[in-house]
């Protein structure tokens, strides 16, 4: 169990570091495009899909480098994605909002708010179609739980029995507009669940541990009742909507972001793990050495990678 | 060789192929209890039971992108929209995930079901219920697009586009269900992208689809009694496109006249005219002419309702301004 409780540190700073090199190869114009990065949310991702088995289906929005680094993607292959490489999870024709990678169950993520969350329901038809006994995780933002979608999602979840666990990544903003501004009760997210008569959860969303074990909860559930659940992680980004806007922007301020940051689970969980002695601050460095070897290993493959010769293009397109 | 109608036709298909393979299931508004709203899906819930023939709110959006995920994980869907006109609620889940899964994938899943259900005018259903949108989806690649205009097509179409692997919209013709035609007995799927000549001519090609086919050969009932020999094709399918057999069609007849339901702008017979006139040009006598619904709603009266849909008189007009005889 230690091992594991160190683990979840070791992919949350994965994640971290990653996002960081993402952002300055942004800024040096090797990725293109929209990229979002998850900084600050690390502890959602981490703890959820650590909850799950290797067999469960694991569908996200477009914030989703974290999400695939959590579930195990090669780290090479998602930033050679981000490059628009041949090498990329998705041979460079999904970049940073559509990283797929179909061996681990990981169905993707999408760009258009809360449309995905009727994939999920689909996801949980054909596991239950089967009699299997997985489950569906579903990742979206508290943006997407304004728009239609999310309530045709859960509705029919709900009343076929279907084995997803929805998880709302609430960090407070949809893209610069904040929740109160967007949202009727946003202080009772999770709670919209109990109109279809689902079970709903709120964790704290920089807690690491506390997501697993909620979500873990969650999934056991849905995995032998076959009922779907909602969770809702307070979360906080620390970064812009995109690498196309600004950190602080016009709809938050510097202190408050500063504020937030005394949350920030890559500071947090290392005083944990060091007050229950599961690490030392040799052993931490180690780690951080570590996952900064990895991501250098994944710009220099993605760097050093082909694009798709033009006779790709029309590839693909169909089945 | 059986006669049956469309919609008989269409059942059979759907009951073929979900007992050749459990993985094939339907969803949709009614289609279960109630016996489908336009009775395709008749007796399918007593045979193959609620795991098979699943009912759903009136929530296109949702349960059409619950078929597309569905899709993604190994099942085959075939998603019946009460029409056509409400797959506009479901045009995310179309256009932006079922279309787009397997590229931006790069090949790794893919999205193996069927979207079928009425479309184009039906009577005095005005604006919202009398739609012929087949163009809105022929657009988007990663869709392919069928319109059968006989029972056999629709059954063979059907059959084909459930086993085939990619997203397959079947646009079926609200006026045709209760029309009847010969269907085999034997297994009889007929290919995707793989277009009919209806009935061959000599002196001007017809391209017409759906209830348009049946216009077309009353028009050609009407012209060949003027001595003039009309081919009519039927692509079938519309999205992929067999320009073989409609160019050769053209390049035998020198010219070329293209009939469609949906709306003038934009409109499929634009694309087709636009083909034929680029490839071709040379062996045209005369320019493509175009038939198609008048640029507005769909009115409710009846009588202003048939002067906005194409019929056989509007095609043998263009026929005869093809050839000049106007």
């Amino acid at each position: 169990m230690p091992d594991d409780i160190v683990a979840l540190y070791r992919t949350m700073l994965l994640i971290r570091r990653f996002e960081e090199r993402a952002a300055e190869m942004y800024t040096l114009g090797k990725i293109g495009g929209f990229c979002h990065l998850y900084n600050g949310q690390e502890a959602v991702a981490t703890g959820a899909i650590a909850a799950l088995r290797p067999d469960d289906y694991v569908l996200v929005y477009y914030r989703d480098h974290g999400h695939a680094l959590a579930r195990g993607s090669d780290p090479k292959a998602v930033m050679a994605e981000l490059f628009g490489k041949a090498t990329g999870l998705c041979r460079g024709k999904g970049g940073s909002m559509h990283l797929f990678d179909a061996p681990r169950g990981f169905l993707g993520g999408y760009a258009i708010v809360g449309e995905h969350l009727a994939l999920a329901v689909g996801v949980g038809l054909a596991i239950s179609y089967r009699g299997g006994d997985q489950v569906a995780a579903c990742f979206f933002g508290d943006g997407a739980v304004n728009g239609g979608m999310f309530h045709e999602a859960l509705n029919l979840a709900a009343l076929w029995n279907l084995p997803v666990v929805f998880v709302c990544e609430n960090n407070h903003f949809g893209m610069g507009t904040p929740i109160a501004v967007a949202m009727s009760r946003p202080e009772h997210l999770h709670e919209k669940a109990e109109a279809y008569g689902m079970a709903h959860d709120v964790v704290d969303g920089m807690d690491v541990l506390a997501v697993r074990d909620r979500v873990g909860d969650a999934v056991r559930r849905a995995r032998k009742d076959r009922t779907p659940v909602l969770i809702e992680a307070k979360t906080y980004r620390f970064v812009g909507h995109s690498m196309r806007d600004p950190a602080h922007g016009v709809y938050r301020t510097r202190e408050e972001l500063e504020h937030e940051k005394s949350r920030d689970p890559i500071k947090t969980f290392p005083k944990l793990l060091k007050e229950k002695g599961l690490a030392t601050d040799e052993g931490l460095a180690e780690i951080d050495q570590e996952v900064r070897r990895i991501v250098d290993d994944a710009v220099a493959f993605a760097e050093a990678s082909p694009v798709l010769p033009p006779e790709a293009i029309v590839e693909d397109v169909y089945a | 060789m059986s006669v049956m109608a469309y919609r008989d036709a269409l059942n059979l298909a759907l009951r073929e192929e979900m007992h050749r393979d459990d993985r094939v299931f339907i969803m949709g508004e009614e289609v279960g209890a109630y016996q489908g709203a336009y009775k395709v899906t008749k007796g399918l819930l007593q045979e193959f039971g609620k795991r098979r023939v699943i009912d759903t709110p009136i929530a296109e959006a949702g349960f059409v992108g619950a078929g597309v995920g569905a899709a993604m994980a190994g099942l085959r869907p075939v998603v019946e929209v009460m029409t056509f006109n409400f797959a506009v609620a479901a045009m995310d889940s179309i256009v932006n995930t079922a279309a787009k899964v397997h590229y931006m994938s790069g090949g790794q899943v893919s999205v193996p079901m069927v979207i079928r259900g009425p479309g184009g005018s039906a009577r005095q259903l005005a604006a919202q219920h009398s739609q012929a949108l087949e163009a809105w989806f022929c657009h988007v690649p990663g869709l392919k697009v069928c319109a059968p205009g006989t029972p056999r097509d629709a059954r063979g179409l059907l059959k084909s586009a459930i086993r085939d692997d990619n997203p397959v919209l079947v646009i079926e013709s609200e006026l045709l269900y209760g029309a009847t035609g010969e269907v085999p007995q034997a297994e009889d799927l007929i290919p995707l992208g793989v277009a009919a000549i209806v009935r061959p001519g000599r002196d001007c090609a017809v391209i017409a689809y759906s209830k348009m086919v049946r216009e077309a050969l009353a028009a050609a009932d009407t012209l060949a009694a003027e001595g003039i020999e009309v081919e009519v094709v039927d692509p079938r399918t519309l999205r992929p496109f067999d320009w073989d057999t409609v160019l050769a069609s053209v390049r035998k007849t020198k010219r070329a006249v293209v009939v469609q339901e949906g709306w003038t702008f934009c409109g499929v017979a634009a694309e087709i005219a636009a083909k034929i006139s680029a490839e071709a040009f040379d062996e045209l006598d005369a320019p493509v002419e175009r038939v198609t619904s008048l640029d507005v709603p769909l009115p409710y009266a009846r009588p202003l309702e048939a002067a906005t849909v194409p019929e056989a008189g509007r095609i043998a007009a263009a026929v005869k301004k093809a050839l000049y005889l106007v």
